[in-house]
């Protein structure tokens, strides 16, 4: 019995070893997939000898869970509008300070500073931001697609990706529905619900995923598929037939935003990070690597023509006024679930 | 005393990778977000939602594990006959797909079957119309059948290598044709490896997820899609626990089941 404590003292022991053990000098980034230029990492390692540990999530949801379950210590994280709306609700982020990030004030658009999730950008500094839409290819469909309404159609059989992501995906049928992107009443889920299950039923989906659809729209897998703009150019770049459009019923514009959770000891650093991020030929360089809109007036200034009348990098007003930012329902996302389960299963 | 104190590493790592986890896992089923005490997590693992998921893991599970025996039987038998004891090379083989990470052979296999797949490109090639692969349910049986043969094949291989070959003689001996020498006596003396090949192809089936996305394209969310689901996106770790339990009880059971196969099947050949 004496041995056996002893086992388990031990055990207790290791487990408390890995906290302990976090070099000074590191900051730890966690980010979307293929979000990021990471040449841009070596450089700043190189220029202020802080070494950057580069960990990667799929959905903003699965970034959440982990951080506020103590699954691993972040300096940086790159949370979606919503989730910043939350985290500083629970006070969870450490304020900026943007005296020590002079690039971040002075390169930001100044429609950056105005996003109602967090106005004046007092806990989060804008990286990337963008539209749900619909990629489609030429080759398959005939007509100009300018509604949701495609994605129902039947003469699309096994021809349409849908978004494995539960606000984008039940947000845009909302929409299409004539219902807020934030909706809270069970009438209009449960009809987005019957939709998107009938939709299935149909046949007309050929899948849920999130990272594996742009290369699967680039090969020609489907017809159209919900995307964000971002990966859209990113598949355009690869494929001339295909065309982005936020349809007409509107969709959901987000900003995905740096901030520094409150348990980072690191914080200095980490606006040094961040000011980094926001110098003009680092922004260029991410902006080329991942193609998603730019919240920094250099790169958004030097786009060529073609790019500046692409909705998928340069949203036209129009476009932006009809599109909603999500807004964090947190205390009705159980109702969410329980239908986006009833959708998957 | 002394045999004890080797054992100390053994325990240790149990205690912290299997006890743990468990005790941790059941903890959770038995809370709701407050860390009250409720039961409504297990009772929710009940409604048709998940038990229509259950179901589906479950069929699944079942043709892979049978598909499994089907193809890993013939294979184990021709492997550990003499006529193919030269050939070391053809069990490397078998073997060799493991070496590599399943992810890996997963992602290989979905560029096989998708729509302009390698696949689809020798059927077109040959006149006839692309067939419909990625994002099927066969897909995934598909992807589950060729990542779990090995564990059917080596343990009845296994079974087979270590059969007494004078038992066989001397049913030959004795005038029976080939047919009742596999049935009356390899076959029931390789029962062994059959059960653990069986165990072992059906567990990791029935709680596989990744295979099922990628190949199922996520039309099919089988218990580990949806058990990696109230993880990661509904952030309901107690049901997302009352979920794992609830497959690692139906688990336990149905190795008891097949351990009792097992005992009856070996004391029955005992008595032969």
């Amino acid at each position: 019995m004496k041995k056996l404590s002893l086992v388990l003292v031990i055990a207790l022991a290791l487990c408390a070893l890995p906290i302990a053990a976090r070099a000074e000098g590191t900051l730890t980034v966690y980010n979307w997939y293929d979000y990021i230029d990471e040449s841009v990492l070596d450089d700043f390692t190189a220029e202020t000898g802080i070494k950057v540990d580069y960990v990667m999530f799929t959905t903003v949801e699965e970034m959440y869970v982990k951080m506020t379950t103590g699954g691993g210590k972040y300096d940086i994280i790159v949370p979606s509008d919503y989730i910043i709306e939350r985290l500083i609700k629970d006070d969870m982020l450490t304020p900026m300070d943007f005296e020590k990030m002079p690039n971040a004030k002075a390169n930001l658009l100044d429609n950056m500073w105005t996003a109602d999730y967090d106005v004046g950008n007092l806990y989060s500094v804008p990286y990337m931001w963008g539209t749900v839409g619909i990629l489609y290819n030429t080759e398959y469909v005939d007509e100009e697609i300018t509604s949701w309404s495609s994605l129902f159609d039947p003469q699309y059989k096994r021809d349409v990706f849908m978004l494995d992501s539960i606000r984008d995906t039940m947000g845009v049928t909302l929409k299409f529905l004539g219902y807020n992107l934030n909706e809270r009443s069970e009438e209009a889920l449960g009809k987005v619900r019957d939709l998107l299950i009938k939709q299935k039923q149909d046949g007309i989906v050929q899948g849920y995923l999130v990272d594996e659809v742009k290369d699967k729209m680039v090969g020609g897998e489907a017809a159209m598929a919900v995307m964000w703009s971002g990966d859209a150019m990113y598949a355009i770049e690869d494929n001339d037939s295909l065309v982005y459009v936020v349809p007409e019923e509107g969709s959901n514009v987000w900003i995905d935003a740096l901030c520094i959770p409150k348990t980072s000891e690191n914080a200095e650093a980490a606006m040094k990070f961040i000011d980094f991020l926001c110098r003009e030929d680092i922004a260029q360089r991410n902006y080329d690597y991942i193609h998603y809109c730019s919240p920094i007036r250099q790169v958004v200034e030097g786009l060529d023509e073609e790019e500046a009348a692409n909705p998928a990098v340069n949203p036209s007003q129009e476009i932006i006024a009809r599109c909603d930012f999500f807004h964090d329902i947190m205390d009705y996302m159980d109702v969410y679930n329980k239908y986006w389960m009833e959708i998957r299963s | 005393m002394k045999r004890s104190f080797f054992s100390g590493p053994y325990a240790l790592w149990m205690i912290m990778f299997t006890i743990f986890p468990i005790v941790f896992v059941a903890l959770y089923a038995f809370q709701d977000n407050t860390g009250a005490f409720t039961i409504d997590n297990i009772t929710r693992c009940f409604e048709g939602t998940y038990m229509k998921v259950l179901w589906r893991s479950v069929k699944l599970a079942l043709e892979c594990t049978v598909l499994c025996v089907l193809l890993g039987y013939p294979c184990a038998y021709f492997l550990a006959s003499k006529d193919f004891s030269k050939y070391k090379t053809l069990f490397v083989l078998i073997l060799l797909p493991m070496w590599m990470n399943f992810l890996l052979r997963t992602y290989a296999s979905m560029s096989l079957l998708e729509r302009n797949g390698i696949i689809n490109a020798i059927v077109t090639a040959l006149g006839f119309d692309r067939w419909n692969m990625i994002g099927t349910e066969g897909a995934v049986l598909y992807g589950m059948v060729y990542n779990y043969l090995p564990f059917m094949v080596l343990p009845i291989h296994t079974s087979l290598k270590k059969m007494d070959q004078r038992v066989i003689e001397a049913a030959q001996d004795l005038g029976a044709n080939p047919a009742r020498v596999f049935l009356k006596v390899t076959l029931p003396l390789s029962m062994s490896g059959v059960i653990s090949g069986i165990t072992m192809v059906f567990m990791p089936s029935v709680t596989t997820f990744a295979i099922s996305k990628l190949l199922g394209s996520g039309n099919f969310m089988l218990m580990g899609d949806v058990i990696e689901n109230q993880y990661m996106v509904a952030n309901d770790w107690s049901f997302g626990s009352s979920l794992s339990l609830f497959m690692t009880v139906l688990i336990l059971i149905s190795i008891g089941l097949l351990n009792r196969l097992d005992t009856n099947k070996s004391e029955r050949s005992d008595n032969w």
